[in-house]
């Protein structure tokens, strides 16, 4: 009989699908010098969008594919303001946010709380009958298994590939990439759009899989968006780092789902923000590398120790791409 | 290849950076290009290779007509440029760096890029960690790594803007030995210096430039004199040496240790007196740097005291190094010293505000155009600092110097500068000593130390020398020390 708390874990992959598809794509974008603010909005119009495409044609596919584009759409307002026109990202950003929930909660209203396709779980053969590990990571979802994809072509990405160099350099120093020959524009465009189309993906993971329809304000969305801005900044624009962050708060919510009925003196609010200071608390501890007194302290070791001591605590460090909402002007 | 620039013009805004110039360079020559600061040597290369587009004139390679829309079309020629202010990515590993623009394929290979970085930077006596961050190595270093990437890229035509102001003597020989090696195999090399003894050293032809203009050519033998006079229009004359009259001590160091993470200097006695200019000296990343910053109360030293005319200050924080009277004017201008987007005004202003709350621009530009006569600074109230060039930069963070100071602390001041802009620095070094002020001075040129500072340290891998005392010392000591021979245990 598999425990009860391994299905509650597994619930919080479910949980955590979307929002790790969103901040690789955050992460992606912000990477390429690109801030896209209107994610909470793009999230949610392609959450509905995706939805009434799926129950207008019957097709999850296509659901799936009109809400990519819709995410692919607004970041392209993003960039094209910014990249083009040279407009505030923040402001256009911001604006866009808000208007895209509106527009989906306005549009989506005939949608709501009707019956609509859902993604099935889709267990892998043999693996799923692993004791443990199989219900709790091989009988899950599709969006589940995209989610891990995602994360990992990312990082090998980023961090494996030429054109992933030319990406991290491209939000780090548009100007020194530009002397190197790279295109940074068309880089920049390139990575919004992808970005803004994983946001898009995402939202449609969320309703289509995760929710399974779509209820307008009380689908329990909003919001969710700024959490993945927040997650891509703790997770220091990495892929993998984001992901945990993702994890780390998914599990966090659930622990304190599970541990406020044993604790009936403290308001359930409590439980709600309590993942937000830890997650900051992370932060600190990985930023500790910084600290004056760690470097004293560190100084009294001998000299080899000292230096891998240092090296472990300097790539634990995190900074933003410097070139991260600068424009960029090529002469 | 062969390089022809055919009447180049090039304006920024109401600024006439070029007007005029015309450059040809044979293929493999090596080929010097000489100006005084602001006179258009930066821009006219940045033009050669696509970073910037003229607004008349052309560009003829091997007798063909080329337009650069960018440095990619520029690279794709093979002409690629070591600029002035390194251009590279701070924050990432010098290995990425490296790889960045070199490297084709899908796949990074980083075996192969670190055993390709290494084995150029043996070649140089260069010392690089693939794994550090470039941001916490020295400008100095930061062009070494840029030169060792344009070598690996297979470049054609390979323009160095001012690459010896950062590297030490050694290594200096290693670059002009492989600078002759490439033009040997029919490299293009053109060569953009304040030294003129690297001219005659290197240089089968040079092109000086004044003021955006022409103003000549020349071919070896060089006359000093005639260079000079071609890009200033008139002869310099070196103010004279007068010893130092050593006074009260203001900086006490004892028994001083500190460290980053990747060297520890250690330990450090020294006393410097009123009146009186040290020079260090060491190869980039010796400790030079480090001593520097803990005398700015910029880092803690691990051990040891400092006291500063009396005042115990080891552990303080840096404005009460500031209090103290303590300046430090750091190497890297843009990111330390100077504020980008701020203009020459706003920076007067931050340092010497005039009047309360309300600033009143109109008495506010007054004094900028006072303090920009009086320092000679070529540009306008309104310039950002970014658009000045690097010697004008230089002037500037020396105008911003506020009084009274009692140590000044500086890094390679001179670096970048033409041959009148540097004596003119020294000699305002020399008049703060002077007036009582102690100073201490990091520079890569040995002659110009020897020349100005009245004692020397030297540095070798965290070991500090004695002081010695520079009339007494000779380049070639000062190198061998640098290099690493002569040390003690
Ligand atoms: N981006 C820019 N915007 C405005 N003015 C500029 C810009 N770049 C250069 N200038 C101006 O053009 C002139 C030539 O500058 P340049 O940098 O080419 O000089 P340089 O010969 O390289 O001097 P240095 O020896 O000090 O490096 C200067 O007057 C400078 O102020
Ligand atoms: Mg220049």
């Amino acid at each position: 009989m598999t425990p009860e708390w391994i299905f509650g874990l597994a619930g919080v992959l479910v949980a955590a699908a979307p929002l790790v598809i969103a901040v690789v794509g955050e992460t992606l974008s912000e990477r390429a010098g690109v801030v896209n603010l209107s994610l909470n909005g793009a999230m949610l119009l392609a959450a509905m969008v995706g939805f009434a495409a799926a129950v207008q044609t019957g097709s999850l596919e296509l659901g799936f594919l009109a809400a990519t584009m819709i995410g692919a759409l607004m970041a392209l307002v993003v960039a094209f303001a910014s990249l083009t026109l040279r407009q505030s990202q923040v402001a256009v950003g911001l604006v866009l946010a808000l208007l895209g929930r509106d527009l989906a909660y306005f549009l989506g209203s005939p949608f709501m709380n009707i019956p609509g396709p859902r993604v099935g779980p889709l267990p892998i053969p043999v693996l799923k009958d692993l004791p443990i590990l199989g219900p709790l990571l091989f009988q899950q979802t599709p969006t589940v298994y995209i989610s891990v994809l995602v994360v990992v072509a990312a990082w090998i990405w980023m961090f494996r590939t030429r054109p992933g160099l030319v990406l991290r350099c491209v939000g780090e120093r548009p100007s020194a990439a530009f002397g190197r020959g790279v295109p940074v524009t068309r880089v920049r465009y390139g990575y919004a759009v992808l970005g803004g189309a994983l946001v898009g993906f995402a939202g449609a993971a969320y309703i289509l899989d995760f929710k399974g329809g779509w209820q307008g304000p009380i689908s329990g969305m909003d919001g969710i968006g700024w959490i993945v801005l927040a997650i891509t900044i703790f997770g220091g624009w990495h892929p993998v780092r984001g992901a945990f962050g993702v994890l780390l708060f998914a599990l966090l919510q659930w622990l304190s789902l599970v541990v406020q009925p044993s604790l009936p003196g403290i308001p359930p609010q409590v439980f709600y923000v309590v993942p937000f200071p830890l997650m900051i608390f992370a932060l600190l501890l990985t930023n500790l590398g910084n600290a004056e007194w760690v470097q004293m302290a560190l100084s009294r070791l001998p000299e080899s120790r000292r230096r891998l001591a240092f090296r472990i605590l300097h790539s634990l460090r995190v900074s933003p791409p410097a070139g991260l909402g600068m424009a960029f002007k090529e002469e | 290849m062969r390089v022809e620039m055919r009447h180049i013009y090039k304006s920024f805004g109401p600024v006439r950076a070029l007007q005029d110039v015309s450059l040809t360079v044979e293929a493999g020559t090596i080929h010097g290009l000489l100006g005084e600061n602001g006179a258009g040597k930066t821009t006219l290369m940045k033009i050669l290779s696509g970073y910037l587009r003229p607004d008349r004139g052309e560009i003829l390679l091997n007798g063909e007509p080329v337009r650069f829309a960018s440095p990619a079309d520029g690279l794709r020629y093979g002409i690629g440029m070591l600029h002035q202010d390194p251009l590279d990515f701070p924050t990432m590993s010098v290995l990425d760096n490296f790889m960045m623009g070199c490297e084709n394929g899908f796949w990074l290979d980083r075996q192969r890029a670190r055993r390709a970085l290494q084995e150029l930077a043996r070649l140089f006596g260069f010392d690089l960690d693939p794994e550090a961050r470039v941001d916490r190595m020295t400008v100095g270093e930061r062009q070494q790594l840029e030169l060792l990437r344009l070598l690996r890229q297979g470049i054609r035509v390979l323009i160095l803007d001012e690459p010896t102001t950062g590297i030490s003597a050694p290594q200096r020989a290693q670059l002009f030995d492989t600078l002759r090696r490439l033009a040997r195999e029919g490299k293009t090399v053109i060569f953009v210096t304040h030294k003129l003894e690297e001219i005659e050293e290197l240089c089968h032809r040079v092109t000086v430039l004044r003021q955006g203009r022409l103003a000549g050519e020349a071919a070896p033998p060089y006359s000093p004199r005639r260079l000079i006079e071609m890009m200033f229009g008139r002869s310099l004359s070196k103010p004279e040496r007068r010893p130092a009259l050593p006074g009260e001590p203001v900086l006490q160091i004892q028994n001083l240790i500190a460290g980053d993470y990747r060297l520890r200097l250690g330990r450090v006695n020294l006393t410097v007196r009123s009146g009186e200019i040290i020079g260090l000296a060491g190869m980039e990343g010796s400790g030079q740097h480090l001593l520097m910053r803990v005398c700015a109360g910029l880092i803690r030293p691990w051990e040891g005291c400092i006291c500063v005319r009396g005042r115990d200050l080891t552990g303080k924080p840096y404005c009460a190094f500031l209090d103290a009277g303590v300046l430090f004017v750091p190497a890297n201008r843009l990111e330390e010293g100077l504020i980008s987007g701020l203009t020459l005004t706003e920076h007067f202003q931050l340092v010497y505000p005039t009047g309360g709350y309300l600033i009143n621009w109109e008495r506010a530009r007054a004094e900028a155009q006072r303090r920009i006569q009086e320092f000679n600074i070529r540009g306008e109230p309104e310039t950002m600092v970014e658009a000045l060039s690097g010697g004008n930069q230089q002037r500037a963070m020396l105008a911003l110097i506020r009084k009274p100071v009692h140590l000044l602390l500086l890094e390679h001041p001179t670096r970048g500068l033409d041959v009148e802009s540097s004596m003119w620095i020294w000699q305002q070094l020399k008049e703060q000593a002077q007036q009582g002020a102690a100073l201490m001075v990091i520079s890569s040129d040995l002659q110009e130390l020897l020349e100005y500072c009245d004692r020397i340290i030297v540095f070798f891998g965290g070991q500090v020398s004695e002081p010695m005392n520079a009339e007494e010392l000779t380049t070639d000591q000062l190198a061998q020390m640098i290099a690493g021979y002569g040390w003690r245990g």
